[in-house]
């Protein structure tokens, strides 16, 4: 009969969390930014359908770094929650909140029962009326959950794209500046200046979508001539 | 073992709200469940008492179709609302419009429109315009055994068609049955009075202004002649709920141009001082 060796639970806990981590650094990175038209969303991604970003609910957005079918399997879950919930409450019971909670339970019932973490890391955004009404949550492997102020900054070298964007960041940019700001922070550890368009994924939350699109729905894909015509404008 | 398991993933990998509500919540589902014995049936002298939506009329026009619909509900003999709205975008390209059982009907609009952003959350694209078609269809096929009770559903769905570049007019039938129709339709108990007056006023390739003319002026010939469709209020400033639908999505025409049109109508009908 084979005898089972002790592993200490710190030891064992330990473990996973490196192993999560390790996973996660080796993705690229994901900026989300609170501004003054709303919340942009910028991800380092070459595929121009496989997505790391996307729409939650009509305030809500979600964006991932990390195992992609782990992270899609947690974005559909949280258009089901969120859609279950709005059809039986109302449409406004949809909140962050809620949705950050469900995923810090779910992300924390994998990581200590399930064979191996997820090696995910996720943020969940909301936009409000005024800047101070966003609200940005940040969900790691283990189901810790964060709430940010202004921007999160997830993936491989966050430590150095974080610092960039932080030197750039307020609360008065409008979309082009902060998706500019983002740009420049997600070459921070590269040796390349800029990104092409197309080797980024760029979606926003719309502050005002009601008035300037008449829908009620924040969320909004930019296409890659979208994001050289934004970029072009200069401040 | 690995087979299986493909095949699981496969079968729980649902784009679809509904599939899902049956699956996890069959209660939220506004349909697919049955009335308790000695509920009256359709055909007994007193059936349920429950307020029916009635006359939606829709038509295609130049540039893609268009839906209206009174403002009236009725419960027997009793006006249950003078201003219910009966017809709804579904999403940014489509319409519909329900007569009807109006408790269930607004619970199945309701869910038709999250099957369909639901759809789009998840696959990243638009379903196609025959695909919601037989969404709703799929819908009012599992109502019909409240329909056989008297609770039933007959929708009308309109959309723009935007690979073939085409508006599209569908109506179904109360087993789910779904029809194109071409030129224009109308549902409710006041449709062969709508269908009547379309005959005479529809033309090919109406600019919208005039389509929207047309459609108002259906209404109110439907109005005319059934109780349970209302008419324009001036009084109370109730006008149809007209959509559009073209190339550039659905969108409703504002309260400001429909009572200018429904004026001009009681004013010409005024004029011609006629009786029947």
């Amino acid at each position: 009969m084979t005898q089972q060796f002790y592993v200490s639970p710190e030891q064992l806990m330990k473990d996973r969390a490196d192993f999560a981590r390790k996973g996660i650094a080796r993705g690229r990175s994901v900026v989300v930014i609170s501004c003054r038209d709303g919340i942009a969303l910028v991800a380092e991604n070459p595929s121009p359908s496989l997505h790391k970003i996307g729409e939650i609910y009509d305030k809500i957005a979600f964006a991932a770094v990390g195992k992609y079918n782990e992270f899609e399997s947690l974005r559909q879950a949280g258009v089901r929650y969120a859609d279950v919930r709005g059809y039986s409450y109302d449409r406004e019971d949809v909140t962050a909140r809620g949705l950050a909670s469900v995923y810090a339970q779910s992300l924390g019932a994998v990581f200590t029962a399930e064979q191996k973490p997820f090696e995910v890391e996720l943020a969940v955004a909301e936009v409000g009326a005024s800047p101070e009404e966003d609200h940005l949550y940040r969900l790691t492997f283990d189901g810790s959950i964060a709430d940010e102020n202004g921007f999160i900054v997830m993936g491989g070298q966050a430590d150095k794209v974080s610092e960039a964007v932080a030197a750039g960041w307020q609360g008065e940019l409008d979309f082009a500046g902060a998706i500019r700001l983002a740009l420049a922070g997600l070459v921070a550890d590269k040796e390349t200046t800029t990104l092409p368009a197309s080797a980024v994924e760029v979606a926003v939350l719309d502050r005002g979508s009601e008035s300037s699109r008449g829908t009620r729905r924040a969320f909004r894909r930019l296409e890659d001539a979208d994001i050289t015509a934004l970029l072009a404008e200069e401040n | 073992m690995q087979e299986t398991t493909a095949n699981q993933v496969a079968a729980n990998a649902t784009s679809s709200f509904t599939e899902h509500l049956q699956r996890q919540r069959p209660d939220l589902l506004p349909f697919g469940r049955q009335l308790p014995a000695g509920t009256p049936a359709a055909g007994a002298a007193q059936p349920l008492q429950a307020p029916h939506g009635t006359t939606i009329v829709a038509l295609s026009y130049a540039g893609g179709v268009l839906m209206a619909g009174d403002r009236r509900a009725t419960m027997g003999n009793v006006i249950a609302s003078r201003h219910i709205e009966k017809v709804f975008p579904a999403d940014q390209y489509s319409v519909l419009g329900i007569a009807g059982t109006a408790g269930i009907a607004l619970d199945i609009t309701r869910l038709f429109q999250v099957e369909l952003e639901h759809y789009e959350k998840i696959e990243g694209t638009l379903l196609s315009l025959d695909g919601k078609a037989n969404r709703l269809g799929a819908m009012i096929r599992s109502n019909l055994p409240m329909a056989m009770q008297g609770l039933a559903v007959v929708p009308l769905f309109a959309g723009f068609d935007r690979p073939a570049g085409v508006g599209r007019l569908f109506s179904y039938d109360v087993t789910g049955g779904r029809y194109e129709e071409q030129e224009h339709h109308t549902v409710g108990s006041g449709s062969m009075f709508a269908r009547g007056a379309l005959k005479k006023l529809w033309r090919p390739n109406l600019s919208e202004q005039d389509a929207v003319a047309v459609a108002v002026e259906a209404l109110y010939d439907a109005a005319d002649d059934d109780s349970a469709t209302g008419g324009p209020d001036p009084i109370r400033q109730l006008w149809p709920v007209v959509y559009i639908v073209n190339r550039t999505g659905a969108f409703r025409v504002p309260e400001r141009e429909l009572a200018a049109l429904a004026g001009t109508i009681i004013e010409s009908r005024a004029l011609a001082q006629r009786e029947a």
